[in-house]
């Protein structure tokens, strides 16, 4: 059960059930869906963006709560960053939940540090990191949909 | 229940000893996260019976050459265990020949062979194409592929909210540009079995051929094609408690005769010169190459297996499961069974409220229980029922009533974690 508990925390639960950010951008500079075909987990991130910067960044869409919860941190942690920064924060999280050094300590990854226990549960790592893909290609801005396979 | 399947139930309960049968299975007194293994993921594969093993063992042991080549002692041996096998599949469905017993790769193969090899003679422009709407995709995707080669046309027959195919809707789709009708025996993904005999009937009344999924008909209840009257009948070895890479298509036989190859290789031709081909007879002009010979001797093991138990037997236990099962879930709160046919296989697709099914493939898995959670390779089916994906715990011929238990037991954990 610990292992169970190290990987539905309280902030993913509660992100799960409240998830910030969960609208559409009428303003959205660019607009892309993720999919995840295996688990049907299916969103569309929105981002305006103000030059290299995230003015502002939402998502709809379903999924399991690992990838609910990974969209709802994502969108408010990257919101007002810049581009690089939020590339930077992607391989952060990308090692954190497939059990690297992720070289920052539990208060620096701030909310991210919620999916460490991801790492433990392979088979949830394209959960936890689809978001962050979908928002990836946004910021790339050549594609309109990405999936996991 | 009726006065008289009571009877009939507690007679099996007698003859059927599942705490026995469980000893075959070496797999099952494993634990998964220090829980014994529940194992409720039967229609994506069975578990292998000792007999299974040990014939693998044996035929690597003591059998292994190749077979229909060699002269010599080992050659005869295989060859011996590899036809016989195909008599033992003949007699396990009915057919009337061995000539009609093709072995393939899997279901999946089965339905490429026929849509290619039938399907490109005899289906044309503007000609139609019969499908259900509770296909898996192996049984939509083939004939998609031949629609669009050919110009033809497919038809989806609708179901109800119970997941049943509309037969009325179906008796109108019938018509003279009908070449193939395609529907599976049960749904992997909700249980439903089709009534296949009268669907057959009907699409030979519009002058139809008839493939028919076996995949999860074969495991569940006695098989007999010539009875079903279907034209071909395409099953997967792994389904069936044998090894996975070996799989059937049964065919009748006057169809088989006049269709081309599938494949070109070994084993299919009678004689090659650089200006013509004789192919070889039935079956084998549809085995192309070094069969998976090893798979064919443990699929005979595994129908000789089900055999002694008797298929009649497993199809009551697992009866008897389902209807355990269906009820004990319905006690948990927020719990929605997709599928509901009056005529169900052992399957049981299930959504929990405010939980998404990939979250309770991972919090029952820690619990030791291994079900299936996603589409089940039915995305327009997930459509028609309006959920993005499903839990799904499906039955074998090992489980007991007490891993039912086990289930809801961690459904109930579930609910825990996520309210």
């Amino acid at each position: 059960m610990s292992d169970l508990r190290e990987l539905y925390q309280q902030v993913i639960l509660d992100h799960n059930r409240n998830p910030r950010n969960f609208k559409e951008l009428p303003n959205a500079t660019r607009r892309v869906e993720g999919f995840n075909p295996l688990c049907g987990d299916h969103y569309t991130v929105f981002v305006q963006l103000d030059g290299d910067t995230i003015r502002d960044v939402s998502f709809i869409g379903n999924g399991c709560a690992i990838s609910k919860a990974s969209a709802s941190v994502m969108s408010s942690t990257v919101k007002g960053k810049k581009r690089a920064e939020a590339e930077t924060l992607f391989d952060t999280f990308h090692k954190l939940v497939t059990g690297g050094d992720a070289g920052l300590s539990e208060a620096e990854l701030g909310r991210l540090a919620a999916f460490s226990g991801v790492s433990e549960f392979p088979a949830r790592v394209k959960c936890a990191t689809l978001a962050w893909h979908t928002l990836r290609t946004a910021l790339e801005g050549e594609r309109d949909s990405v999936t996991t396979e | 229940m009726s006065r008289a399947l009571h009877e009939v139930g507690s007679s099996v309960a007698e003859r059927y000893d599942v705490s026995r049968i469980r000893e075959d299975f070496p797999i099952l007194h494993r634990t998964v996260h220090g829980k014994p293994l529940v194992y409720l993921d039967n229609a994506a594969t069975t578990q292998k019976p000792n007999a299974v093993i040990d014939r693998i063992v044996r035929y690597y042991t003591e059998e292994n050459a190749n077979v229909h080549r060699g002269v010599h002692f080992l050659s005869e041996l295989a060859t011996a265990a590899y036809e016989g096998a195909r008599t033992t599949v003949k007699n396990f469905i009915g057919a009337r020949s061995e000539k009609e017993i093709v072995f393939t790769r899997g279901t999946t193969e089965g339905i490429n062979l026929v849509a290619h090899s039938w399907g490109r003679g005899h289906v044309g422009e503007g000609d139609e194409i019969i499908i259900s709407a509770i296909e898996h995709h192996s049984n939509i995707v083939p004939w998609q592929i031949l629609c669009e080669e050919k110009r033809a046309k497919l038809r989806v027959i609708p179901v109800n909210d119970a997941g049943e195919v509309l037969v009325d809707e179906y008796a109108k789709m019938l018509n003279d540009r009908t070449r193939i009708v395609a529907f599976g025996h049960a749904s992997n993904a909700l249980g439903t079995i089709n009534p296949v005999k009268k669907m057959t009937a009907m699409a030979h009344d519009a002058g139809a051929i008839v493939v028919i999924d076996g995949a999860q008909g074969v495991p569940h209840r006695p098989i007999d094609v010539q009875d079903l009257d279907s034209d071909f009948y395409a099953f997967s070895g792994h389904k069936v408690y044998a090894p996975t890479g070996i799989g059937v298509l049964y065919g009748k036989e006057a169809l088989l005769d006049a269709m081309p190859p599938y494949q070109g290789g070994g084993d299919m031709i009678l004689s090659v010169s650089f200006e013509k081909t004789t192919y070889n007879a039935l079956p084998y002009k549809f085995e192309a190459g070094t069969p998976h010979i090893e798979g064919v001797v443990a699929l005979a093991a595994a129908l000789d297996y089900i055999g002694t138990l008797g298929i009649e037997n497993i199809s009551a236990h697992e009866h008897d499961l389902l209807t355990y099962a269906t009820a004990r879930l319905q006690e948990i709160e927020g719990l929605r069974i997709i599928g509901t046919a009056r005529q169900k296989a052992s399957v049981i697709s299930f959504v929990l409220e405010g939980v998404h099914p990939h979250d309770i493939g991972t919090v029952v898995d820690q619990e030791g229980i291994a079900i299936r959670t996603g589409h089940h390779c039915a995305q327009p089916l997930m459509m028609r029922f309006n959920v993005p994906a499903t839990g799904r715990a499906s039955f074998g011929l090992y489980n007991t009533r007490e891993e039912a238990d086990a289930l809801v037991s961690a459904l109930r954990r579930v609910i825990e974690v996520f309210r």
